[in-house]
């Protein structure tokens, strides 16, 4: 029988404050290298599903506003699709990537999103999890990525029904994952510490 | 076909967070109000975990792996030592990770970002930006050229540091793979000062971000060669294993 070689994944780094450059470069005024920064937009008109518009801040443990941050996002499509060749349940609409990238505003630190809302996708036991959105979260003093989901407070019945939600114990901190609509879109703060400390999972 | 399917999409290893830095480390001391203080919550990979964005040639251009040009003036090239960083991108698994997209950027050679916030004495040079991407080929190979970075002083409490290092991003075929770290140069004296590097506990794990001189790879007269070789999560292995007795 082989035995597989064991090899350790390479320990992860902070993205330090001038992830920009390797990942947003043309945000950060180095233009002429790559025609756009990947992840920038996601829609074009062909996109089906619902737009929806997400925005939200990233807050320290003192309750100031990061502005060195990235986040990446990774859906479905409307029907619950992933544009991946793991995809066997069907063809994601060619039209939607699932994959952004935003960089936290430099000034403000707000960061925003133009997406679709996602349909729904099996969890592993085929139960079905509520529409979803994957985020991964790096800055200076994050030493790790972090992973978190992002829900949509309007899908209260789905939500029920969610085994992740479901795996978090305090209906509190279950919270933290529900974008909620205010005024043209949602919107989702990250809260590194404190009492409202988004839930993080080990993925 | 069917079984190497069901292996595409298998659950990734879990995390050996005891080899990654822990959120928390005060000597860093950006970590200390940017760690979480909640335990993760454990969750069930599924396919919102497994499966993750793929990128095609049409999306990389024709210099984007090469440093000294990419930005460059015609004719000009940037100031600093010549080099070639490459390796293989592995799983855990062993197994070669091809079209991986792997994105870098990093200080010019006397230390200095190209990024409004960075303000260290050391100049910009008008023919270095910093930033560089490519894909891995069908074995998972990579190469890029630069300039060596300089070390340079950061604002940690103390008087600290960095090694020379090259930040980086790899994507693997699943988003529960995505990793940031960074690449540093076997010989730097930094190595062992660095409050960052030394987030990692295990000098093992430390040691697989550092680069070796490799003579075979430097080209006479023109370019030497680094060589690192970076590993992203690998798949449940008993179902690679299933695989390989199916055959
Ligand atoms: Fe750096």
């Amino acid at each position: 029988m082989s035995q597989a070689p064991n090899l350790k994944e390479s320990p992860s780094q902070t993205a330090g404050p001038y992830v920009h450059i390797g990942c947003t470069p043309n945000f950060v005024g180095i233009s002429g290298v790559y025609e756009e920064d990947a992840g920038r937009g996601m829609l074009s008109d062909e996109t089906k599903g619902e737009r929806i518009h997400i925005r939200g801040r990233i807050f320290d443990g003192a309750g100031d506003i990061v502005k060195d941050g990235l986040i990446e996002i990774w859906q479905a499509d409307a029907e619950g699709l992933y544009n991946s060749p793991d995809e066997t349940r069907g063809t994601a609409d060619p039209a939607f990537p699932g994959w952004g990238r935003q960089p936290t505003d430099l000034e403000r630190g707000d960061f925003v999103f133009d997406t679709i809302r996602p349909g729904r996708v099996p969890a592993s036991d085929g139960r079905m999890q509520a529409p979803h959105i994957s985020l991964w979260i790096v800055a200076r003093g994050i030493n790790i990525g972090l992973s978190t989901r992002l829900y949509l407070a309007d899908e209260a019945e789905a939500n029920a029904q969610d085994p992740v939600l479901a795996s978090i114990a305090d209906p509190m901190r279950r919270e933290t994952l529900l974008a909620v609509r205010e005024g043209d879109g949602f919107v989702f703060d990250i809260r590194l510490q404190g009492d409202r400390e988004t839930v993080f999972f080990d993925v | 076909m069917a079984d190497s399917q069901k292996e595409l999409g298998a659950a990734f290893n879990k995390r050996d967070r005891d080899w990654h830095p822990a959120a928390d480390t005060p000597a860093y001391r950006s970590t200390i109000l940017r760690s979480p203080k909640q335990k993760l919550v454990m969750l069930e990979q599924s396919l919102s975990e497994t499966t993750g964005p793929v990128f095609g040639q049409n999306a990389i251009g024709a210099l984007d792996h090469d440093l000294i040009q990419n930005f460059a003036q015609p004719g000009e090239s940037p100031i600093g030592e010549r080099i070639i960083v490459h390796g293989h991108i592995l799983d855990e698994n062993g197994r070669g990770v091809p079209n991986a997209l792997l994105e870098v950027w990093q200080a010019n050679a006397g230390g200095r970002y190209r990024h409004k916030n960075d303000s260290y004495l050391a100049p910009l040079d008008p023919n270095f930006g910093g930033c560089g991407r490519l894909l891995s080929d069908e074995n998972g190979y990579y190469s890029f050229r630069t300039i060596k970075p300089g070390p340079y002083p950061w604002p940690n409490g103390g008087n600290d540091w960095r090694p020379a290092h090259i930040h980086y991003s790899l994507f693997g075929s699943g988003f529960a793979q995505r990793l940031i770290t960074q690449i540093y140069f076997e010989g730097d004296p930094h190595i062992a000062l660095c409050p960052i590097l030394n987030s990692i506990n295990d000098p093992k794990a430390i040691d697989q971000l550092v680069a070796r001189l490799d003579m075979e790879h430097t080209v006479p007269m023109d370019i030497r060669a680094y060589r690192l070789n970076m590993i992203l999560r690998g798949r449940d292995s008993t179902m690679f294993e299933n695989r390989m007795e199916g055959n």
